[in-house]
């Protein structure tokens, strides 16, 4: 993948130094989720989880099937709503509000579906120009196309912006859907599982790409995985899950000094 | 007793189901009252649900006056009424056959096809990404199908009740030969705007009522494959059911509000 940051960086839908600071002037955190719970029906998913996102930094959330990674996501973007807890993002809780009013901090942020979800009846180019149509109608029609060709050279996809969703492996879907989440800039880009079903290659190029928007883009990211390799190389946080409730949190190192028992089995089979 | 925990499950499904359609209305009418107005999807709302329906609905109202035309042709000699002819295949064809018709034919394919399609971008997360991307699904999905059903039921119709008329003109010329002007004027004679256009636009609640139990069938279904299965037959079924229903309460208030 030919990885031009700088002009990804040039364009932006919301300034990234508009995240909130504090009276010393740090910087404040992105997402802010406390003591969520949540269940559905008479199963309980999360259990009072709390967790903290910065500018810049990638908090891979990681834990075994079922333990409501996913559903934490899902929480974070208002796609579903807590029993109890607060979810504020970027400064805002997003508990109850309405889609209208969930707008513009949705604009704020990128997010990759585990199976990429594209429309089905719009080809490649046109998913990954969706965003940039509904919302960045200040644009013209020209510049718009330079971004998508640009957003797809940067997941390389260049080459299959005629195609239809159902053309397309797996993976490429998943580079697609990459590709229409960055491609309003966003300061905050949750991923569900965004190297399974990746060969070995493609899951590096996905973790390579996504240590790049950091580095260069102070981009934060939430990452929901399962495979540790990836969490390793592209997290510099990361929170392990077990039914529902937080078992650590804190850098890899942390991770491996860890005594507890269920920390140290699951980085065993990993 | 054993008996009542299923009546008051299904009395407790039943309003959760009216309860969560209303909310759901609501939200379509919000948001089909809210900038960005859907022009170039309702377009092509218009013509999936008008031009694509057309040769069926055709089909449907050209089968129906024939059937007529047979039918009350036998009956009327039998009673010595045989001068109604026309008036009775125009009357009854304009104000009641060719809506029913089109309100049931309409929510069979149109039905379906609303159901499905949301459905399998409920199941696959499409509607999701729509929601995650700040686009309302209410507005960018609902309400321009709802809109279209509303606005092609009564085109339609007409198109319906003109199919149904020259065939069952057809029919009986075939046995007994009238001209096509004998037979216009004959079954016309005596009729007024309010005795045609009040059924025609009474399918507009129809296509109403299509297009909303389609979208909330397909917007609000689970599971994978087989809950798209299920929420394109739910569509069908309970459009239809509620078209009859519908029509019912329409004729007496057109009855009451336009006496014949």
């Amino acid at each position: 993948m030919n990885f031009t940051l700088a002009k990804i960086r040039s364009f932006s839908t919301s300034p990234v130094a508009n995240v909130q600071q504090d009276a010393n002037g740090d910087a404040m955190t992105i997402v802010n989720v406390e003591n969520v719970y949540k269940a559905f029906g008479t199963q309980q998913v999360l259990n009072g989880v709390s967790l903290t996102v910065k500018p810049g930094e990638t908090r891979a959330v990681l834990g075994r099937s079922g333990t409501g990674k996913s559903v934490l996501l899902r929480l974070i973007v208002g796609l579903q709503a807590p029993d109890s807890g607060t979810v504020r993002v970027f400064g805002q809780n997003i508990a109850g509000l309405s889609i209208d009013q969930l707008g513009p901090i949705r604009k704020r942020m990128g997010f990759l579906f585990q199976h990429a979800a594209l429309y089905d009846s719009l080809n490649v180019a046109e998913n990954v120009a969706f965003p940039l149509r509904r919302h960045r109608a200040d644009m013209a029609r020209s510049e718009q196309n330079d971004r998508v060709r640009l957003v797809l050279s940067e997941v390389g996809m260049e080459d299959h912006a005629a195609k239809m969703p159902a053309d397309l492996s797996g993976g490429m879907q998943k580079r697609i859907g990459l590709a229409r989440a960055l491609v309003l800039n966003p300061e905050l880009l949750l991923l569900d599982e965004p190297t399974a079903g990746l060969d070995p290659m493609g899951s590096a190029e996905i973790n390579d790409l996504i240590l790049k928007l950091q580095q260069e883009h102070q981009m934060a990211f939430i990452v929901v995985t399962h495979d540790m390799h990836s969490a390793r190389t592209i997290a510099n946080r990361l929170t392990l899950l077990n039914k529902g409730c937080v078992v650590i949190d804190g850098s890899f190192e942390e991770l491996q000094d860890s005594s507890i028992e269920f920390v140290r089995e699951f980085l065993q089979h990993s | 007793m054993p008996i009542f925990t299923p009546l008051g499950e299904f009395t407790n499904d039943f309003f959760q189901w009216f309860g969560s359609l209303g909310i759901f209305a609501w939200n379509i009418a919000r948001s089909a009252c809210t900038r960005p107005f859907e022009g170039r999807e309702l377009v092509r709302q218009l013509d999936e649900v008008g031009s694509k329906s057309l040769p069926l609905v055709a089909l449907a109202g050209s089968a129906i006056g024939v059937v007529l035309a047979m039918q009350a042709r036998q009956s009327l000699t039998q009673f010595g009424a045989k001068s109604l002819f026309p008036s009775a295949i125009v009357y009854s064809v304009v104000q009641e056959m060719g809506p029913i018709i089109t309100g049931l034919v309409v929510s069979g394919r149109v039905g379906a096809g609303i159901g499905a399609e949301l459905a399998s971008m409920k199941v696959s997360e499409q509607i999701d990404a729509l929601e995650v991307s700040a686009v309302s699904p209410y507005g960018f999905l609902a309400a321009p199908r709802i809109l279209a059903c509303i606005l092609m039921m009564p085109l339609l119709t007409v198109a319906a009740d003109f199919c149904a008329l020259l065939m069952g003109w057809f029919a009986n010329a075939l046995s007994e030969p009238m001209s096509l002007h004998r037979f216009i004027d004959s079954g016309f004679s005596g009729a007024t705007l309010s005795t045609f256009l009040p059924p025609t636009f009474k399918t507009a609640v129809f296509g109403l009522i299509v297009g909303l139990i389609s979208c909330f069938q397909g917007m609000t279904t689970t599971g994978g494959a087989e809950g798209v299965g299920r929420a394109a037959t739910k569509s069908v079924v309970l459009a239809s059911l509620f078209v009859i229903l519908a029509d019912v309460v329409l004729v007496k208030f057109i009855l009451v509000v336009f006496p014949l």
